[in-house]
């Protein structure tokens, strides 16, 4: 049982690591346009070299 | 948006014209927006990057596919016009949109707002229901105790922190005395939190801190997508108002200014070129030109205006510039009036109850009567133990809370918008969907609606080759639109023009010019000497020889046969209603197989065919798109203009259509019916699920796990019946 002094805090540190990585998604506008982002994808267009 | 009347403001008037001008000529922000309503895909999206990213002076463009718009930062002297040409050029349509209307952040910034709750109801739903599987699987006394004050700890915060929409919109409610839907949901919020705090003191069994997360994480996305489609149809209504470019150009002082029309103020000089549509209504003081009346009244030929002819705004110049002293702007144009007419009658639209309304109106005292009605008889029962009917009647809140009923409605109207978007139709109206599946009748205008409001020449082949040929020569110099679709016909037809030279337009009447010695003139019947006769006509003139009629007929609108077909087979009466003549009329209802039709009608005609229709019980769908049609579209059961519409019309209709085809309309009825049957399983199917699980709670034997369970199977299997939209 004292297993879970060690246990909880880490699961509730992970989910809380999720829920920043969604609060740092949801800032930088990666919502904005999600049918524009699902057809970028498949452009050629920057495949070689990153878009400056 | 509040426009600031030009009045508004003297010292500006006072102000030294050399600064008015500098700070007219530099725009503040140089972002523009294009609407770009056929793109749809990864070569769209590149294809329209790269080519404005070519243009000089355009520094970044970007675009989101999801809202069919293209974000353009450049420098101020890049002009929306030449981007449009620019797209144009690569077959794109696009118009420009006015970013100061679109309020882009605004709309973003709540949306985001509500996301963030959701995630945060999310996580701590998840968290919170780890713990309760663990008690519910046996954890007992202090592990259950300690589990308990964890889940308190995540779950207190979250309600708070989640909640705060429901709280606040329970609080309007109360302080006007009504009890809305967000009364039950905020009580039973509280209340689970409330009793779960003291249980959990105390070392209670039974804590509900999962159920208050997962009902606040599942009524949020339901307010989430309802949201979103309201905010997709206000940015339509937005995007649409910003269709309307608000500028103007002003002669002052002798100087040419671009300012907004709304600091347009009476007496102004308004310079309008050729091809503009009149920003004010006024006096013609100077030039000479023709005018398409076409969108205020549904007449097709243009009208004659010369010094001293009264215009108003809205209708578009056609062939010379012409210089207006404005005698009314912005509010009090009679544009604007016959807008506020079409507020008026709208707002006797906006009496339709929605199916979710009427559901919320029935549902939300019933909820409060049988958890006080539960609570009062456990208190007789037990007689008079506070903490067993408190919990029960907190279970019964709890159990009755409208999950299921609050995804019924907004779950299958995002997956019905999003498939009407994708075909080309902006709903701008929340309840639009449900009155359009209850249509039985279709009002169809003429000009511009079933046909493209473009004329086109018909009896070229009659002709003969070498009078098309000087023809094809003079409309080629003129940007009129019977000579630009004369020179278009002549072109696809392979005519090569004759070598006319010394062509000059004369403004208002035609073009002339000279071509083997002699004077060819092409334009008004007056001018060249010909009959005037009833139809579309512009007249050619060689030298002495007696003129020669071109005759000009309206295109068919892509897809109108097919959108009249479509209706006819569903069983829906037809009819067809136009402000032009009886001959051009009854031609198209023959050549569309429309059996009612009705000519010359003012739009007063219109308004009352469309009551006439509404008397005898019928639901009317209008589809039209001049100012003559607006009441009759806002008289309407439900309405559709096209984009090209006047901002009027599209502000009165319910549903726009984006692109050219108008066979998307009837598959637009089609879709809202289905929609409609969705939307009234996913009542039944939570009605189903309080018939069998309010019993339960009420007689005291439902647990926290039987809550969540029933909670998220209804919540799962009314968004599951939304997605089988098809």
């Amino acid at each position: 049982m004292n297993m879970l002094a060690y246990l909880i805090p880490i699961s509730l540190g992970l989910g809380g690591l999720g829920l920043a990585a969604f609060f740092w998604s949801l800032k930088d506008r990666q919502y904005d346009d999600p049918k524009g982002d699902s057809q970028r994808i498949l452009s050629t267009e920057w495949d070689d070299q990153p878009k400056p | 948006m509040d426009v600031p009347a030009a009045s508004a403001c003297p010292a500006c008037l006072a102000a030294p014209s050399a600064e008015r001008i500098a700070a007219a000529a530099a725009p503040k922000d140089a972002r523009l927006f294009l609407s770009l309503p056929t793109a749809h895909c990864a070569v769209c999206i590149s294809d329209v990057e790269r080519a404005l990213a070519a243009e000089p002076g355009v520094r970044t463009a970007r675009v989101n596919l999801t809202l069919k718009r293209v974000a353009v930062e450049a420098d101020p002297e890049v002009t929306a016009e030449r981007l449009v040409a620019v797209l144009d050029r690569i077959g794109y349509e696009a118009h420009e949109l006015d970013p100061g209307t679109l309020m882009v952040t605004e709309t973003d910034r709540r949306g985001r707002d509500l996301l963030m709750r959701i995630g945060v109801s999310g996580f701590a739903m998840m968290n919170v229901m780890l713990l309760s599987v663990a008690v519910w699987s046996g954890a007992e006394d202090a592990t259950r105790d300690l589990f308990h004050w964890i889940s308190a700890a995540i779950a207190l915060p979250t309600v708070v922190f989640a909640g705060q929409p429901f709280f606040s919109s329970a609080w309007t409610a109360l302080k006007a005395g009504r009890l809305g839907m967000d009364v039950p949901i905020s009580l039973a919020l509280i209340l689970a939190s409330a009793i779960s705090v003291y249980e959990t003191m105390h070392s209670g069994h039974h804590a509900y801190f999962d159920a208050a997360v997962m009902l606040s994480f599942f009524l949020l996305v339901g307010r989430y997508l309802d949201y979103r489609t309201r905010a997709a149809a206000r940015s339509a209504a937005e995007e649409l108002a910003a269709l309307e470019v608000p500028r103007a150009v002003v002669l002052r002082d002798g100087a040419e200014v671009t300012v907004p029309v709304a600091e347009i103020a009476v007496d102004d000089l308004v310079l309008v070129r050729p091809g503009a549509r009149m920003p004010v209504d006024g006096t013609v003081t100077h030039g000479s030109s023709e005018v398409d009346r076409s969108l205020l009244t549904g007449e097709s030929l243009p009208a004659w205006a010369g010094i001293g002819s009264v215009v108003l705004a809205g209708e578009v110049n056609l062939t010379g510039p012409l210089t207006v002293q404005v005698t009314a702007a912005g509010r009090d144009t009679s544009l604007h009036r016959m807008a506020d007419l079409v507020a008026m009658a709208e707002s006797a639209r906006n009496r339709y109850t929605s199916l979710a309304d009427r559901a919320a109106r029935l549902y939300s005292p019933g909820v409060h009567i049988l958890a006080f009605g539960s609570f009062l008889g456990w208190m007789q029962i037990t007689g008079g133990d506070v903490r067993v009917a408190l919990n029960i009647a907190a279970a019964v809140l709890i159990i009755t809370c409208p999950c299921a009923l609050g995804l019924a409605v907004p779950a299958v109207v995002t997956a019905a918008s999003g498939k009407l978007f994708r075909k080309g139709l902006l709903i701008k109206d929340s309840t639009a969907l449900e009155r359009l599946a209850e249509v039985d009748t279709v009002v169809f205008d003429k000009t511009g609606t079933l046909t493209m409001g473009a004329p086109e020449p018909v009896n070229l082949a009659d002709l003969p080759d070498a009078a098309v040929e000087v023809a094809a020569a003079l409309a080629g110099a003129s940007s009129h639109p019977l000579a630009r679709a004369l020179a278009d016909a002549a072109r696809a037809a392979g005519i090569r023009p004759a070598n006319v030279t010394d062509l000059h337009e004369v403004p208002g009447y035609g073009i002339e010019g000279q071509w083997r010695g002699q004077v060819v003139r092409l334009g008004r019947a007056i001018w060249v000497g010909a009959e005037a006769g009833s139809i579309t006509a512009t007249h050619l003139k060689i030298g002495t020889a007696a003129p020669l009629s071109v005759a000009f007929a309206d295109r068919l609108r892509p897809g109108a046969a097919e959108a009249v077909a479509a209706f006819q087979k569903q069983g829906k009466a037809v009819h067809l209603i136009s402000g032009d003549v009886a001959g051009a009329v009854g031609d198209l209802a023959g050549r569309l197989g429309i059996e009612h039709w009705q000519a010359e009608a003012l739009p007063a005609d219109k308004v009352a065919l469309i009551a006439e229709l509404a008397a005898q019980g019928r639901k009317v769908l209008m589809v039209g798109d001049g100012l003559n049609d607006t009441a009759a579209l806002a008289a309407a059961h439900a309405s559709i203009s096209p984009a090209s519409a006047l901002d009027a019309a599209r502000a009165a209709s319910d549903i726009v259509l984006l692109g050219t085809d108008l066979s998307p309309v009837a598959e637009a009825v089609r879709v809202a019916v289905k929609a409609r049957r969705r939307i009234k399983e996913n009542f039944a199917i939570s009605l189903l699920y309080n018939v069998v699980a309010v019993p339960i709670a009420i007689v005291g034997l439902a647990t926290p796990l039987a809550a969540a369970l029933a909670m998220s199977l209804s919540s799962i299997t009314v968004s599951l019946n939304a997605l089988r939209l098809k």
